[in-house]
């Protein structure tokens, strides 16, 4: 009887201990970050913390180097972006992307050795010109949502030729031919944090122009009909938010109001600007080099991969924990002046200059 | 000295086979096998059978099965017929309502088809199903309790895949045939119409479905405490209160001043049960259709405390005109 017990006993030990397994090891932190008993708290495990600590250390920067002298564009043929920084700083910028984007392959994954720096012969060439000039406009226009901090080649690429975290517009997985895919109920999607929610919530979100808000802000019906299915979407866009930040709900909202302003934290005016900013790189940076690019970095409608939240927080609620990463690169800061646009640039299309449109509006607001 | 106990029993009652009451012409609609089960005698009764299904009990079972049978064949179709897919993801597998672009009207089998074919034949069954509950009540000479109580449950049912998705205009409303989809659809749902937790019948509901399980728990805690004294039998101490009665009585009148009787406390748990269902339907029939958004209507009637600003500066809605 008593061998029967003990076994009893460890099961249901073993039982406990596999249930338990998902949870961190407390004792976790608890921060309140709005009115007491709503629930509004950051809950830390510093296990969990000091591993966010580790993944998010920045790279030293190249010491700074004089900014006198010849500019880049009197000196170096096709400086399109960059022409007005002195020789020395263009080339520590060089170097440095290189480091941030490229440091297996070096100059020569933009560069063809022998053919000089000019040619424009490589894909990779005429896209981290799009990449700056994005990066630049990320610093001067969006600083509602990049703050002070600013965001540079690093932010994103951490040493990866393509950042680690990308999309392309989803496309259903296997099914019979005759059916009409719901483009939700999959298992194991990342993009909506492994729920059964719709699993392309970026598409119509952080592409195509719509508002991500299905709430009436009437306590009677007057006329919303926003449907199950977007409030869906919309669900499942926060579930990318909060997995990409490493926060939960309450980062922005108080919960017993999803929809209320009033009850939000700034950072969700922050996210809203965010998702603005996103909108127009995707539009008018990032969908412009899709003409360049050879079919392996194209997803499977032949689309170009996309930035969202993940691109550069990375689980982190600020990229990189918050660190200034325009400081030490000001010419990543702002936009050059009176720069030659791109080719790629006048060939937006209707639809992409409406949102780039909208997006410089509420970008220039703040 | 052994006692008999219902359940985790080692001692099991062995009758022979009990056929039941006759009950006439509709002899014919009951079958006639009787087995007897040992385990499922450790849980209640151990004698299998007779079941009474008749003709409203066949055609339940048929269009049920029916639906049952279609929900799965979507799924699998949704993993291109892979039995290993459908096993591994059947959790998030799903047959969902037409999009919104459909409205009411009747979409392609493909689109949304098969979800109303579904809902129509899985209603047909309950329909089917409550009908014999009558039926099976009449030929036993008892009320009608048992069915009314099952009719509650059914309005909650009708009222979110058929009434309300009529009263708003479009299938989309209704909840998916799916594990995880129908628990998504839950939780969108609220968020859709600003927080189900300020509608005051949601909050009705909530109060009945805790008070079920605290009621069923005492009632049945009360009865096998006194059940040595016979309380098992409390029906006959219904009219013929005996020691088992009076014992249970006397604890609650002790603990808490005041104490249901021995036919009382069914009519509680029975209306407690019901009524969380009927305030549920209530609830669910009242969002969109006549209040937008709870939170806000529920600020408007006083029911939500305001709170004082999280920060100094007021946070706006960036898409209204002279935010920040």
């Amino acid at each position: 009887m008593k061998i029967i017990n003990m076994n009893w006993f460890a099961s249901a030990a073993v039982l406990g201990a596999a249930l338990l397994s998902g949870c961190d090891i407390p004792p976790q932190e608890t921060v309140q970050r709005g009115y007491r008993g709503t629930g509004m708290e950051a809950v830390y495990s510093p296990e969990v913390l000091q591993a966010l600590v580790d993944a998010n250390q920045v790279p030293a920067a190249i010491p700074a180097v004089s900014s006198e002298g010849p500019r880049a564009a009197d000196v170096y043929e096709n400086v399109q972006v960059l022409g007005d920084l002195s020789v020395a700083e263009f080339t520590r910028l060089m170097a440095s992307i290189t480091q941030w984007v490229s440091p297996e392959q070096g100059c020569n994954y933009c560069h063809v050795a022998g053919e000089g720096f000019a040619a424009d012969t490589l894909y990779t060439k005429k896209v981290s010109r799009v990449m700056i000039q994005m990066t630049q406009n990320a610093n001067q226009n969006w600083g509602a949502h990049v703050g002070g901090a600013g965001v540079n080649c690093y932010t994103c690429h951490r040493g990866n030729n393509v950042p680690q975290y990308v999309w392309n517009i989803g496309v259903p997985p296997r099914h019979a031919s005759g059916m009409v895919h719901q483009m939700q109920n999959v298992a194991h999607q990342e993009s909506n944090a492994y729920a059964s929610l719709p699993f392309d919530p970026f598409t119509r979100y952080l592409l195509e122009d719509n508002a991500a808000r299905v709430a009436g802000d009437t306590p009677l019906p007057t006329g919303n009909e926003s449907s199950i299915e977007s409030t869906e979407y919309v669900y499942s866009l926060m579930m990318h938010y909060s997995d990409a930040l490493g926060v939960n709900c309450t980062h922005c909202h108080n919960t017993r109001a999803f929809a209320a302003w009033d009850q939000s934290n700034s950072e969700r005016v922050k996210a809203w600007h965010g998702q603005q900013m996103v909108k127009e790189m995707n539009n008018a940076y990032i969908n412009p080099t899709n003409q360049w690019l050879p079919a392996y970095r194209q997803g499977a409608l032949g689309d170009a991969q996309k930035v969202n939240c993940a691109t550069c927080h990375q689980g982190a609620y600020q990229p990189l924990l918050g660190a200034n990463m325009i400081a030490d690169y000001p010419s990543l800061s702002r936009l050059a002046p009176a720069q030659k646009p791109a080719a790629a640039m006048e060939d937006t299309t209707e639809m992409e200059s409406a949102s780039l449109d909208n997006g410089s509006t509420s970008g220039e607001a703040h | 000295m052994r006692e008999y106990q219902n359940i985790f029993t080692q001692v099991q009652v062995s009758a022979p086979d009990y056929p039941g009451v006759p009950i006439g012409d509709a002899e014919r609609d009951r079958t006639k096998g009787i087995v007897h089960n040992h385990l499922l005698g450790k849980l209640g009764d151990a004698q299998i059978g007779p079941i009474y299904l008749g003709t409203l009990g066949v055609f339940s079972l048929v269009t049920g099965l029916l639906a049952f049978l279609i929900i799965g064949m979507n799924m699998l179709a949704s993993v291109n017929w892979d039995p290993v897919q459908f096993v591994r993801q059947l959790f998030w597998l799903s047959l969902d309502p037409p999009g919104p672009e459909y409205g009411l009207s009747i979409p392609p089998l493909n689109d949304g088809g098969w979800w109303l074919i579904v809902g129509a034949l899985l209603t047909t069954s309950i329909m089917l199903w409550w009908a014999r509950t009558f039926q099976i009540s009449r030929n036993l000479g008892m009320s009608n309790y048992l069915a009314w109580a099952f009719g509650a449950a059914i309005s909650l049912y009708l009222v979110l895949g058929f009434i309300r998705p009529i009263l708003m205009g479009s299938w989309n409303e209704a909840v998916p045939f799916g594990i995880f989809p129908h628990l998504d659809w839950t939780a969108a749902f609220s968020l859709r119409y600003g927080n189900l937790f300020y509608n005051p019948f949601h909050m009705l509901s909530i109060a009945f479905l805790y008070g079920s399980a605290v009621l069923f728990a005492m009632h049945g805690a009360t009865i096998l405490a006194t059940s040595r004294y016979g309380a098992d039998r409390e029906i006959d101490q219904i009219t013929d209160r005996g020691t088992a009665a009076e014992r249970g009585a006397l604890f609650w009148r002790w603990c808490m001043g005041f104490n249901a009787s021995m036919e009382s406390i069914h009519r509680w748990a029975w209306w407690f049960a019901v009524l969380t269902v009927i305030t549920g339907a209530i609830g669910i029939l009242l969002t969109g259709t006549v209040v937008e958004n709870w939170y806000l209507w529920g600020m408007k009637h006083g029911i939500v405390p305001p709170y004082p600003p999280l920060e100094a500066t007021p946070v706006l809605d960036p898409m209204m005109e002279g935010a920040q």
